[in-house]
């Protein structure tokens, strides 16, 4: 299980996180929802170590994520799966370089071994005869998807998923957002998503968090986030942009 | 002028800071250079780049440099009927000074800007952060092979350099000012000690560490999209350059 408490965090004089709190459940699908710029990949990315809160905790099992040295802090990664916003492919690597990549890094398999399941995990993800293809020559959806296959090629326990299925046209959403449950369900993984996806959201979720304005305004399952009067949480779902949220 | 002063004294904190977390990085590196596994793959790929690549523009301006040079000592020592000390004249300036020099300066306008370009999109397009998630140190994996290879091939650039800089000496003494060809080549070998291509080796080790440091350090913490890592590029080779020759006089006052 993962807690969050308290997490605050500013760039300069912008507040992004102003005190989130929330408790990630060991294997389950977590889904945090939130406008565009409220800080959602900001919230991740405290999550993985990436950034370093002004204040507040998380903690992991029993250890505090936000106060651990290097060495360690390594050990813990190695448990942890991530697909980034941007996809953040090696440009320098071919499509099974960069999803061979952890495999190579981390455990003793030859290359044999590594390219079946490199091509295992990209059949997986919709993508055949890729291998060899530089990042450059991909489509953006593409992309995604294979930063999505390197993300989970060593099965880890925990996997972040920022916004799994933007660039995706509504066939392949749905087949991303099988992936995630199966291979979920599969090894009981503990899956964090960030999505604006409402169709991926009601249909993976165990538990919806909104992030509003620096904290999480609403939780809970699916079902009861629908049944939600809250007029933001509202508005957000139904996608409207007349509502108490205002768009300028 | 209170203005002035101040703003003085932040460049030159910010000079201080620049410094100070690039001995860090060094140190860093250092560190995880000998903490296996060891990256021989990456360690052969940046070798190629930084050596095998400056090949061409190395051995065209070690030539030149060393054709000129002939021309200018021929004058010189002309006047004083010394001729034949054109050849020493030319390998020692080439093996002391402007192999290394020139050598340094060229490799870091062309591999110093491309890997802190190299380094500098890797981090504002997330790919640094990726390895760094996959427990993979940025550091080791990045900076170490470049750094080592810097420190590696810089020497054998040098070495090129003095070689193809005393044959086109060479060319121009005795093929086109007609210097006796055994008294160019004996008197060479007179003058020309082992100390004086190992002070050149000795620089050029330095301006490799140099070149590929500071490219590591400006495009690793690069930030600001493709207008940070132009300058990120600009100010590496700025700064390496400059620091070339600060530590070629300094380095040339301790050896000679
Ligand atoms: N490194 C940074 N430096 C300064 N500001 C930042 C940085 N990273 C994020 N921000 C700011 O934090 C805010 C939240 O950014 P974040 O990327 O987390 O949004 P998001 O919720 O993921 O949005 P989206 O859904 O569009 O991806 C933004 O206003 C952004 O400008
Ligand atoms: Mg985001």
């Amino acid at each position: 299980m993962i807690k969050i408490i308290d997490l605050k965090k500013s760039f300069g004089a912008k507040k992004v996180l102003d005190g989130v709190n929330l408790e990630i459940e060991k294997g389950k699908i977590t889904v945090i929802i939130g406008r565009s710029g409220e800080g959602k990949s900001v919230l991740i990315k405290h999550i993985i170590g990436l950034l370093r809160p002004d204040s507040g905790k998380i903690i992991f099992e029993d250890m505090e994520l936000t106060a651990m040295k290097e060495r360690d802090f390594n050990e813990v990664l190695k448990r942890f799966g991530m697909l980034f916003q941007s996809a953040a492919l090696f440009d320098s690597m071919t499509v099974a370089g960069n999803v061979g990549f952890p495999l190579k890094e981390h455990t003793d398999l030859n290359d044999e071994d590594i390219l079946k399941t490199v091509k295992e995990k990209l059949r997986r993800v919709g993508l055949v005869d890729v291998e060899d293809m530089t990042p450059a020559e991909l489509s953006g959806g593409m992309k995604k998807r294979v930063g999505l296959a390197r993300a989970i090629v060593m099965d880890p326990e925990i996997v972040l998923f920022d916004e799994p299925t933007t660039g995706q046209d509504p066939i392949m959403s749905d087949s991303v957002a099988d992936l995630i449950l199966e291979t979920q369900r599969a090894l009981k993984t503990t899956y964090i998503i960030i999505s604006h996806d409402i169709a991926l959201t009601l249909k993976v979720a165990d538990k919806v968090a909104m992030l509003h304005e620096g904290r999480i305004i609403e939780e809970g399952t699916p079902e009861e986030m629908r049944r939600n009067p809250n007029p933001i949480l509202r508005q957000f779902l139904e996608g409207r942009a007349s509502g108490p949220i205002k768009v300028y | 002028m209170k203005a002035y002063l101040e703003s003085i004294g932040r460049s030159a904190e910010a000079f201080v800071a620049t410094v100070g977390s690039m001995a860090l990085m060094f140190f860093q590196a250092v560190m995880y250079a000998f903490v296996p596994p060891i990256k021989f793959r990456n360690i052969f790929k940046q070798m190629e780049f930084v050596g095998v690549q400056s090949l061409f523009v190395v051995i065209l301006t070690g030539t030149f440099t060393g054709m000129v040079l002939a021309l200018q000592s021929y004058n010189a020592l002309k006047r004083f009927g010394a001729e034949s000390l054109v050849g020493p004249s030319v390998a020692l300036s080439m093996a002391r000074e402007l192999g290394p020099v020139l050598s340094g300066l060229m490799v870091t306008g062309r591999a110093g800007s491309a890997m802190a370009t190299e380094l500098g999109t890797m981090r504002v397009t997330e790919q640094i952060d990726a390895l760094f998630t996959m427990a993979v140190n940025p550091v080791k994996h990045l900076v170490v092979p470049r750094i080592i290879a810097g420190v590696c091939m810089f020497p054998v650039l040098t070495v090129i350099a003095d070689f193809v800089g005393v044959i086109g000496g060479y060319m121009v003494g005795v093929k086109l000012l007609g210097i006796n060809a055994g008294v160019y080549i004996g008197r060479t070998v007179d003058f020309v000690q082992v100390s004086d291509i190992t002070t050149g080796l000795t620089k050029s080790l330095v301006f490799g560490l140099i070149t590929s440091l500071v490219a590591c350090y400006y495009g690793y913490y690069t930030m600001g999209g493709a207008e940070g890592v132009g300058k990120s590029a600009t100010s590496s080779v700025v700064l390496a350059s400059v620091l070339i020759l600060v530590s070629d006089y300094l380095l040339s006052s301790l050896m000679s």
